[in-house]
C-alpha cells in the first residue's frame, strides 16, 4: 500500500474518532542480510515490514498506537486505540500540539542496484571476501545488508513528507590464531561498499599482528581508526546531544556551552542533507532536518530539538530531530546524521600520525563501551580487533585488547591531528561520518589476558 | 494458522528442502511511562507476521513478511529456498541437526491476573500514585515509571512433524529517581535498573510495591549526591542479587552460548573463552559456584514451553561445584559435539532467525545468611543494582558500576558510597568466590534487553541469585 493511501485512511478515520490532532508515521522496508563465519554464509535472511505508528490528540493529551497490518481496518482501528488512550490521560498543559508543515529540501538517497540487490549477488561479494582469508589459512566472519525503505510522515495539521532511500553495509573481522583485523563500509549507494577492499583492510591488520608487543595500562597517546572516532562521537551522541538531556541537566553540553572545552579541530555537527553521509530529509515529525552545529571549532553550542523541547523555551525551534514514541516513552530528540569535521593539519592520514608518535597506542576499534560518569562522557570500554604499539613513527606489534576507562570530552580537548578522509559508519539508525584522529591522551586501565 | 504453517512446510519440501520450520507469531505489547507527574507515553504495539526457515542441501535460507496470504506464504517460502541456494555459494561444513524433532502441544504462561485485563487508569494510576511519592523529596530532579504487558502467541511447525502453539505472557515495569547538583547525577531504581520484567501477569506488579519504594529510593538517590566516592584499592567485595544476576548474564550466560565457541558470532556479539576442550574439566570457579540453565524456572525471562527449534524446556547444569560442565545449544551446535540440544534457540519475532540465547541462567543459592555474610567481613564493600557493565568480546576483562554501595567495616554495613565500580577477570573472579546467600535471598531477575546477532535481536533472560562474596577484588576504577 502507497503511503498517501495508509495517511488518507489514517487522517480520515481520526474524524470518527474524534481526535483533534492525528500525525501517521510509516517506515515500509525490505531489508536483507547476509551473514558469514568461518569463511562460509551460516545465517541469510530478508524481512518485509511495515512500522505504522499514530498518534493521537485529544486535548493535550497523547495515546499512540503501533502496528504493521496495514489493511484498511487495522488502519482504522489503530487510530481508535491511539484516540483511546489519549482519552484515558490527565491533560498534559505541557503539550503544545503536532508542528505544522514547514517546506522540506529535496535530497536523493536511493539507489537502485542497492534496492534490487539479489541474494547471489550478496553471496558474491561475500565468497570473495572469504576466498581471501581463507586462502591465507584465516578465517573471516561478517555481515552484508542491502535494503530500500520508505519512510512518511504526515498529519491533521498539513504535513505531508515521503522520502525513499537505499542501504548498503558491510563489516568484516578476519583472524588467525594470533590477531584479527576489522573492517566496516557504509552508504546508500550499493558501491559504497566493496568487498575486496573490506577484506584488504581487515588482513592487513591481522598480518601486522603477527608480532607481539606488550604496553602496561596508564595514559598514552592513541591513533585511532575512524571506527574507533565513531564510538567518541556516538557516546557523545548519547549522553547529552539531545535537547532533553539538556532541559534534564543530564547532558554533558550543561554547563559547557558558549565554553571552548575541546580542541580548535573539532568541530561535530548533525546534517541530514550532506550528500557524504546518508541523507534523510525531514524527522518523525515531517520538519526539516537543520545542520546543527554541536562543537565548532572546539566551542560547545547547542544540542538539537523536536517540536515539544522547542516549545518549552522562547527563541527555539526545532531542528528536525523528532525520534518516533518508544516503548518507554518519549526518547527525545537525536542526531541521526552525525559528521566530524575532517582536519586540516599536516598529518592527515594515518601513516602520517603513526610517523610522528614517540609512543602510542594505534587502535582499530573500541567495544562495549558504557557509561561510567555521563555528565562528563567517562566511558569504560575494550578495544578491539587490532591494537598496536607505535614506537618512534613505527608499529612495533600488537598488544592485547586493552581496557579504558576516559572521559570522552577531556580526550577531543587534546587533539593532535584529525584525518582528512570522512568514513560513513552506520550503526543502527545513526549514520556516523568521521575520519581518523591523533589524541595526546588516553587512559588505560587493564589488558585482557 | 496451523494451515498458514503447513502451507510454507509443503512447499518448502516441494521445493528440494531438507529440513525447514516456519514460525507464525503475533506480538501484542503496552506500553505505559510517566514521568515527573505526566504521563509520558502511552502505547499499544501489535506485530505480526510469519518467518520460513529452511536447510538445502548444507546451506540456510530465511525469510520473513508480516502480510499472512496464501499468495505471500508461497512468495516468501521460494524466496527463503532462493536464499539458501546462494549461501550454497559460498558453502560450509556438511550441517547435522542430529535426531528430529516432532513435538506437539500447547503451553501458555500461569497467570493469576491477565495484564491486558487491568484498567488503563487502574495502571496509570498505580505509576502516578509512585511518581508522586519520589517527587516529595524536593531535591529529585526527574522521577520517572514504566510498566509494560506483553502477550506473544507463537505457532511452529516444522518438517520433521512438530507443530506447538504457545501464548507467552511478560510483565514488567520500574520506578527511578535521578538527582542532579552541579556536575553529579546519581539514580536509583526499582526492583532494578534494567525494568525489572518476568513471564507472569499483573500480580508481580501488585507484590513488587513501587508506591511503598518510592521514597526509599529518591531518598538514597539525593544522599548520593554528598557520598563518599567509592576508594581505589583491592578489597572484599560482597554484591547485591541483582548485581549477581548482571554478572552471570555476561560472564557465564553469554560465554557459554555455543554458537559463540564455535565462532559465529565472531564479527558482532564476540567468541567466547570457554572452548570445546574445556567441557568437563576446567575451573570456572570456586566449589560453591553452581550455575544452571533452567528454562522451566516460575516466571523467568527465559522460561517457556518449547524453543524456536521445538525442544521442549529443561533443566541442565553449566557449572558444577566450579567446574565448567555445559554449554546453552542448538541443535545444530550441540551435534557437533555429539550432543543433543538442551533448547536454547530463541527468535525476538517472526522476522528474525532463533539464536542460541539464555533462558534462566542461574546460580544455585548457597548456605549464607546476608547478615552473617556482611558480620564475617573485616573490611571490604557492598555493591548493588547495576549502572554501568562492560565486557570484552571473548567474555573475559570486565568493568561493572552499581547505582550504590556501602563500605564494610569490622562486619558491619557503614557510609554510603558514590560512582562504584570493579573489575577483574571473569574466571579468577568466580574462582574468589567464597560465601553465596541461601535460598531466602535468592531471587530470580529478568533482563529484557539482551542484545546478539546481525540484524540486532534483543531478547529476555531471567537470573536468580542470592548475594555472594568474592576476595581480593579491584575496585574504584573511575578515573
Amino acid at each position: 500500500m502507497k503511503f498517501r493511501e495508509i495517511a488518507d485512511t489514517v487522517l480520515s478515520a481520526a474524524k470518527d474518532a474524534k481526535s483533534d490532532e492525528t500525525e501517521v508515521v510509516c517506515v515500509r522496508q525490505e531489508e536483507s542480510l547476509t551473514r558469514f563465519a568461518n569463511n562460509h554464509i551460516h545465517q541469510n535472511v530478508t524481512e518485509s515490514n511495515y512500522e505504522i505508528t499514530v498518534r493521537c490528540v485529544v486535548g493535550t493529551r497523547v495515546g499512540t498506537a503501533v502496528s504493521n497490518n496495514v489493511r484498511t481496518e487495522s488502519l482504522r482501528g489503530l487510530v481508535h486505540r491511539a484516540a483511546e488512550l489519549a482519552k484515558l490521560q490527565p491533560e498534559n498543559p505541557e503539550f503544545k500540539g503536532l508542528p505544522g508543515p514547514v517546506p522540506i529540501a529535496t535530497t536523493q538517497a536511493f539507489d537502485r542496484d542497492a534496492a534490487t540487490c539479489t541474494p547471489q549477488a550478496r553471496a558474491n561479494g561475500v565468497g570473495v571476501l572469504c576466498r581471501k582469508a581463507q586462502s591465507m589459512g584465516y578465517t573471516a566472519a561478517g555481515s552484508m545488508t542491502t535494503g530500500v525503505s520508505t519512510f512518511g510522515v504526515a498529519n491533521s495539521k498539513g504535513v505531508f513528507a515521503e522520502f525513499e532511500s537505499t542501504v548498503a553495509d558491510a563489516s568484516s573481522v578476519i583472524m588467525n590464531g594470533k590477531a584479527s583485523g576489522w573492517s566496516h563500509a557504509s552508504g546508500w549507494k550499493l558501491d559504497a561498499v566493496n568487498m575486496e577492499s573490506l577484506a584488504d583492510e581487515a588482513l592487513e591488520k591481522v598480518l601486522l599482528g603477527q608480532k607481539i608487543a606488550e604496553c602496561e595500562p596508564g595514559e598514552v597517546t592513541v591513533i585511532l581508526d575512524p571506527f574507533a572516532t565513531a564510538d567518541l562521537i556516538g557516546m557523545l551522541a548519547y549522553d547529552g546531544m539531545s535537547g532533553l538531556a539538556f532541559q534534564e541537566e543530564r547532558s554533558w553540553m550543561n554547563g559547557r556551552t558558549g565554553q571552548r572545552i575541546m580542541s580548535p579541530e573539532i568541530t561535530i555537527f548533525d546534517d541530514g542533507l550532506d550528500l557524504r553521509g546518508i541523507p534523510l530529509p525531514f524527522d518523525f515529525e515531517g520538519q526539516p532536518k537543520r545542520y546543527v552545529a554541536i562543537v565548532e571549532n572546539g566551542v560547545c553550542k547547542t544540542p538539537v530539538y523536536d517540536s515539544h523541547t522547542a516549545s518549552r523555551r522562547p527563541g527555539l525551534t526545532s531542528t528536525g530531530h523528532a525520534m518516533p514514541p518508544s516503548a518507554g516513552g518519549t526518547t527525545g530528540p537525536f542526531p541521526l546524521n552525525l559528521f566530524l569535521q575532517p582536519g586540516t593539519s599536516k598529518e592527515s592520514t594515518v601513516e602520517e600520525m603513526i610517523r610522528s608518535t614517540k609512543r602510542g597506542l594505534y587502535i582499530t576499534r573500541f567495544w562495549y563501551t558504557r557509561h561510567v560518569h555521563p555528565r562528563d562522557v567517562v566511558v569504560t570500554g575494550m578495544t578491539r580487533d587490532g591494537t598496536f604499539l607505535v614506537e618512534n613513527g613505527e608499529i612495533v606489534g600488537a598488544t592485547k585488547s586493552m581496557r579504558f576507562t576516559q572521559s570522552y570530552v577531556d580526550a577531543l580537548a587534546g587533539v593532535a591531528a584529525v584525518g582528512n578522509r570522512l568514513r560513513v559508519l552506520r550503526a543502527g539508525g545513526t549514520t556516523i561520518s568521521v575520519p581518523a584522529i591523533k589524541l595526546n591522551r588516553f587512559r588505560f586501565t587493564s589488558a585482557t589476558k | 494458522m496451523k494451515e498458514f504453517a503447513l502451507r510454507a512446510i509443503d512447499t518448502t519440501s516441494r521445493l528440494g528442502a531438507r529440513y525447514a520450520d516456519v514460525r507464525v507469531v503475533t506480538n501484542r505489547n503496552q506500553s505505559i511511562a510517566t514521568k515527573d507527574g505526566k504521563v509520558e507515553g502511552l502505547g499499544d504495539f501489535e506485530s505480526i507476521g510469519f518467518g520460513v526457515r529452511v536447510l538445502l542441501g548444507d546451506a540456510w535460507g530465511f525469510a520473513s513478511s508480516a502480510e499472512i496470504t496464501a499468495a505471500e506464504i508461497d512468495r516468501v517460502t521460494a524466496l527463503a529456498v532462493e536464499t539458501a541456494k546462494a549461501s550454497a555459494k559460498v558453502p560450509g561444513e556438511p550441517v547435522d541437526l542430529g535426531p528430529p524433532v516432532r513435538s506437539i502441544g500447547s503451553y501458555t504462561t500461569p497467570v493469576r491476573i491477565d495484564p491486558f485485563s487491568v484498567s488503563l487508569e487502574t495502571k496509570l494510576a498505580l505509576l502516578l500514585g509512585a511518581d508522586a511519592r519520589i517527587r516529595r523529596n524536593s531535591k529529585v530532579k526527574v522521577s520517572e515509571g514504566s510498566v509494560l504487558s506483553v502477550r506473544r502467541d507463537k505457532v511452529f511447525a516444522n518438517s520433521e512433524g512438530a507443530y506447538v502453539e504457545q501464548t507467552i505472557f511478560e510483565t514488567g515495569g520500574s520506578i527511578s529517581a535521578t538527582a542532579v547538583e552541579g556536575n553529579e547525577i546519581q539514580v536509583r531504581s526499582y526492583p532494578h535498573s534494567f525494568r525489572q520484567q518476568v513471564t507472569g501477569g499483573w500480580e508481580y506488579i501488585l507484590e513488587a510495591d513501587f508506591a511503598g519504594n518510592a521514597e526509599r529510593i529518591a531518598a538514597e538517590a539525593v544522599a548520593l549526591l554528598t557520598a563518599a566516592p567509592c576508594p581505589s584499592l583491592n578489597t572484599t567485595l560482597i554484591l547485591g542479587s541483582s548485581q549477581l544476576a548482571l554478572q552471570i548474564h555476561e560472564s557465564c550466560g553469554h560465554p557459554a552460548e555455543l554458537d559463540r565457541v564455535f565462532g559465529t558470532e565472531a564479527a558482532f556479539a564476540g567468541r567466547s573463552f570457554l572452548t570445546t576442550e574445556k567441557l568437563n574439566g576446567f575451573r570456572y570457579g570456586s566449589s560453591l559456584v553452581n550455575l544452571t540453565a533452567d528454562s522451566t524456572s516460575v516466571n523467568g525471562l527465559g522460561t517457556f514451553g518449547w524453543d524456536d527449534e521445538g525442544i521442549p524446556a529443561s533443566r541442565t547444569p553449566l557449572v558444577r561445584d566450579g567446574l565448567f560442565a555445559g554449554y546453552l545449544m542448538s541443535r545444530e551446535t550441540a551435534s557437533t559435539l555429539g550432543l543433543q540440544s538442551n533448547g536454547c534457540m530463541r527468535a525476538e519475532g517472526w522476522n528474525r532467525i532463533p539464536l542460541i540465547r539464555m533462558a534462566n541462567v542461574s546460580l544455585e543459592p548457597g548456605t549464607w545468611e546476608f547478615d552473617d555474610m556482611i558480620g564475617d567481613t573485616d573490611d571490604g564493600v557492598f555493591m548493588e543494582t547495576n549502572r554501568s557493565w562492560s565486557i570484552d568480546d571473548m567474555r573475559y576483562n570486565f568493568q561493572f558500576g552499581t547505582e550504590v554501595g556501602y563500605e564494610i567495616k569490622k562486619g558491619k554495613l557503614g557510609r554510603l558510597l558514590k560512582n562504584c565500580t570493579y573489575a577483574g577477570i571473569t574466571p579468577e573472579f568466580w574462582n574468589s568466590c567464597d560465601a553465596v546467600g541461601n535460598a531466602r535471598h535468592w531471587k530470580l531477575w529478568g533482563t529484557p534487553n539482551c542484545g546478539k546477532g546481525e540484524p540486532m535481536q534483543t531478547m529476555g533472560t531471567g537470573h536468580g541469585a542470592a548475594p555472594g562474596r568474592f576476595r581480593n577484588i579491584r575496585v574504584g576504577v573511575f578515573r
